[in-house]
């Protein structure tokens, strides 16, 4: 069975970006004999030999009048593998406001670069704006190689300046093609004339290109959209919630908590649209879930696990879009605000920024936003919305802004997380402050029974905040007491030592604007009060993760035989066996076995961090 | 869907149309639902059904009778709204032209595709309708391309282009006044070869013009159209006996039929999978009177 893949194209007509659709369309059949020969008659009429593919997607009277495009057009075509649908986006004009609307649901961005012109500020302007709407693979096609001999120095000169530039952004996945629309080289068939390009074609490279794990199936979120009671003789008592399953799995037994009313109840059965009961339903299926209870749910609630929430508030940080020539987007202004089933009003408390989409430079001093803007905002909505930011889940973590004097859409939004109120104090007396470094650092300290995890958990989140360009750095609790650490023992002195050290290096790090991620047992309350107090007294972002993994679970991991030996009595102090654990009372997050494995639970820890220093 | 819990197109595609379907229940007051017995809006009905069971759909059903119709289509549309228990409401093209309101260009028995602009806008004042599905696609046409899933039309139900609402997410925004209304297309994501894979898979009943049958035919502008007490032949036409069958229905006058031996849901897919011609260029005379005809007629408050 095939799947589907949503593409988003960007780049301006003389990049040959029509031409490239085209080209696709045609060369994959998708293209039938009645459009080919108007194309034909068109081009013949313009004087043009060849038919000019370029016409096969001008939709509109203007467009083909003046030879540009307009708004979004959508084009459909199919290979055995896979179902595509192109959302293709005009350039020049209004291009923000178009590029968000036809990428807010892609899979894959594809970015036109003509070779002969390089990387130019538009190339960069896209690249960004697919970075910001989440589009988890990036395809650069760099046109027109015809035009430059097919020259491989010339391909490989402007893979590496796109690559020094979207290294600051956040591109998951990031692919270049060098092909020429206009001869076909390396859009269906591989290229002849270069044969030092090793890599598929763009139609192949598209067909192959892996989303199945691009969705969120981990935090589960189910928005009603409908009631459904059909007051009917056979149906007397159903009562069915109708949505969309935003994120994650949802099955028959399912424990779960009703936001924002807090009721636990559970997941009685699942239907699939027509009354067929299913096992489970996840993420992008469109379901009616009956609960085990008789509670009051109306549209805009959301089902979630009792363990795993969105957040529910009324002030939210998010990066918004103004898509309206009409009026400016300026602090103090109210809005109709949808998101996702909930649709209330909001007001705009503050604009942090503007962004310069061609620098990233952030102008704080800015007062307002104009057509095709972006910028952060503080917003405060009238009832709470049920919300996770926009890089863990866009089902959720989007939002849309409407004008009630037009009734028209003015803004799109992607939450960053719960407002944050910025720590009023810096103490510092050198002379670079940390708000000239270029990040912001912090310290997320795990602490937690040998055997719980900790280690493998940072270590994933290391990996990940890096990977998304942000630099962080593991003190791994063990390989420490090999060097700063070494000489100390499991005395409880000792003990409060290694933590106190440990927490002064995570303090220079986090104070240089990296994320220390400390990994201790730190078995004692006591010491990791005295952590965070100095973190607190400096001004640096402290966060407490208890990994709570039953002792049982680790011990039967025992993954460095420590256990065995302290239970037959090798080793003796050793962490809840024969000396204490003190539970967190109240850390920023606990971590249990059922958040999944290492890796979810390093995705819940990132979004934690997310929220704090976004 | 496999054990990588990965849908399959066609069942995200559902899950998409229901749940915008679902989304205009729960956001505009009195939708209704254009149903003419033809494929798309057949498919759009079904899918209609299945976003709400086991309750009955919660809007009335619109067609808007040229009044120049397939005898098999009406039987059609009549056994599936008494089937679903659905409320019908039927804006006719004879009326507007008994009260002359639109004038028929060629005289009786020309064609009436172009005059529904008006009745079409007449029954959605009459019934005050603030959102109308219609089972257009943007595969379709090239105009059609361009349209939103939630199209935004003013008091006069004209269409502009160069000035639609964006559409992110699927968060939909059908807010509008009294006197506009928001024309809804859960198919706009659908191909002419999904729609009949959807069929096959979902066993979905249609008009038996569909499927491969005999009948009269005269060939006229390089189409087939069905002899009936709409179309005569002319003195220079021959009528004859031919296998075709419907790739779209509308007016009788002006639709065509394509020959053909698929007789069965499955031999339809196979024959549009290998189909070289789009199914309005093959038979809708309408669609070919210029090539920004559609444009036009969606700026006047066509579909």
């Amino acid at each position: 069975m095939s799947n589907l893949l949503r593409i988003a194209t960007a780049g301006s007509v003389d990049d040959g970006k029509s031409t490239l659709i085209g080209r696709l369309l045609y060369d994959s059949k998708a293209i039938f004999e009645d459009q080919l020969s108007s194309v034909e008659a068109t081009s013949r009429s313009r004087g043009q030999e060849a038919p000019d593919l370029a016409l096969l997607t001008d939709g509109l009277r203007a467009e083909r009048e003046q030879g540009i495009t307009i708004d979004v057009a959508y084009r459909y075509f199919a290979t055995p593998k896979r179902k595509f649908i192109i959302a293709d986006t005009p350039g020049h004009i209004q291009y923000t406001r178009n590029m968000v609307t036809g990428a807010s649901t892609a899979d894959v961005a594809l970015i036109l670069i003509d070779a002969r012109n390089g990387v130019l500020e538009q190339s960069r302007r896209h690249a960004f704006l697919a970075s910001l709407l989440g589009i988890p693979h990036l395809i650069v096609c760099v046109n027109k190689m015809d035009l430059v001999d097919y020259a491989q120095e010339r391909f490989d000169e402007i893979r590496h300046e796109f690559r020094n530039f979207a290294s600051k952004l956040e591109v998951a996945d990031l692919s270049f093609i060098p092909v020429s629309a206009l001869s076909g080289d390396n859009v269906v068939e591989r290229s002849q004339a270069m044969r030092w390009y090793e890599g598929p074609s763009l139609l192949h490279h598209l067909e192959d290109v892996h989303i199945a794990s691009d969705r969120n199936l981990i935090d589960v979120r189910f928005p009603v959209q409908y009631v459904i009671r059909p007051q009917r003789e056979e149906f007397h008592d159903f009562r069915g919630y109708a949505g969309t399953v935003a994120g994650g799995i949802v099955r028959p037994g399912d424990e779960v908590t009703v936001l924002p009313s807090g009721f636990q109840t559970a997941v009685a059965k699942v239907w699939a649209p027509g009354g067929r009961a299913v096992a489970e339903a996840v993420a992008g299926q469109a379901v009616t879930i009956e609960l085990t209870d008789d509670i009051d749910i109306a549209r805009g609630d959301v089902l979630c696990r009792p363990a795993n929430r969105p957040h529910v508030g009324q002030e939210v940080d998010a990066m918004v879009c103004w898509l309206t020539s009409n009026a400016q987007l300026t602090p103090g202004a109210r809005y109709a605000i949808q998101h996702t089933t909930r649709s209330t009003r909001a007001v705009v408390q503050a604009l942090d920024y503007r962004l310069d989409i061609n620098t990233l430079h952030r102008d704080e001093a800015a007062t307002g936003l104009n057509l095709n803007e972006i910028g952060r905002i503080k917003l405060r909505t009238q009832q709470p919305l049920m919300f996770d930011a926009y890089r863990r889940s866009r089902e959720t973590g989007s939002f849309i802004l409407v004008d009630e004097a037009t009734n028209n859409t003015v803004a799109a939004g992607m939450i960053t997380g719960p407002t944050t109120h910025d720590a009023n104090v810096v103490w510092h007396s050198a002379s670079v402050t940390r708000e000239q470094r270029a990040t912001q650092g912090m310290t997320v300290w795990l602490t937690g029974l040998s055997g719980s995890g900790k280690s493998t958990v940072g270590a994933e989140l290391e990996r990940r905040l890096v990977a998304s360009g942000r630099p962080a750095y593991l003190l791994d609790g063990d390989n420490l007491r090999h060097g700063l650490n070494a000489g100390l023992g499991f005395s409880a002195d000792d003990r409060a030592e290694n933590v106190r050290r440990v927490g002064e290096v995570a303090k220079l790090l986090a104070d240089a604007g990296v994320i220390a991620i400390a990994t201790l047992v730190s078995p004692y309350a006591a010491d990791r009060e005295r952590v965070r107090a100095s973190h607190a007294e400096a001004s640096l972002p402290f966060v407490e993760v208890f990994v709570d993994t039953p002792i049982a679970l680790c011990e039967a991991r025992d993954v460095k035989g420590l256990y065995a030996k302290a239970r037959a009595g090798e080793i003796t102090g050793f962490t809840g066996v024969d000396d204490p654990y003190e539970t967190p009372e109240s850390p920023h997050l606990r971590l249990r076995p059922e958040d999944g494995d290492a890796a979810a639970q390093a995705g819940l820890v990132l979004d934690l961090v997310e929220r704090l220093a976004p | 869907m496999s054990v990588a819990y990965e849908l399959t197109h066609l069942e995200r595609l559902e899950a998409e149309a229901v749940h915008i379907i679902r989304e205009v229940a729960a956001t505009i007051e009195k939708p209704g639902m254009l149903f003419s017995g033809g494929k798309d809006s057949v498919v759009m009905l079904h899918l209609a059904v299945k976003a709400f069971w086991p309750a009955p759909v919660p809007f009335p059903v619109m067609h808007i009778d040229t009044g120049q119709n397939f005898d098999e289509v009406i039987a059609f549309r009549d056994r599936t709204v008494e089937e679903y228990g659905l409320r019908l409401v039927v804006a006719r093209v004879q009326d507007d032209i008994d009260a002359g309101r639109v004038v028929e260009v060629g005289g009786p028995l020309g064609p009436r595709n172009l005059l529904q602009t008006v009745s079409l806008l007449r029954g959605i004042r009459e019934n005050e309708f603030g959102a109308v599905f219609g089972g257009a696609r943007r595969d379709e046409e090239k105009a059609r391309a361009k349209e939103r899933v939630f199209s935004f039309r003013d008091e006069f139900g004209a269409w502009d282009p160069r000035n639609q609402r964006p559409e992110l997410w699927s968060l939909y925004n059908g807010r509008h006044r009294k006197g506009e209304n928001i024309r809804v297309f859960p198919l706009s994501n659908w191909t002419e070869l999904d729609i009949w894979s959807y069929i096959r898979d979902e066993g979905i009943d249609l008009p038996p013009l569909y499927y491969a049958h005999r009948r009269e035919v005269v060939e006229r502008d390089g189409m087939l159209l069905a002899v009936n007490r709409f179309i005569e032949p002319r003195a220079d036409e021959t009528p004859f006996e031919a296998t075709v069958r419907f790739r779209t229905i509308g007016d009788a006058t002006c639709t065509g039929c394509v020959e053909s031996h698929a007789a069965t849901a499955d031999e339809v897919v196979e024959e549009v999978a290998a189909a070289r011609l789009t199914e309005r260029g093959a038979t809708r005379a309408d669609d070919r009177i210029s090539e920004a005809g559609m444009e036009d007629r969606k700026k006047e408050g066509y579909f």
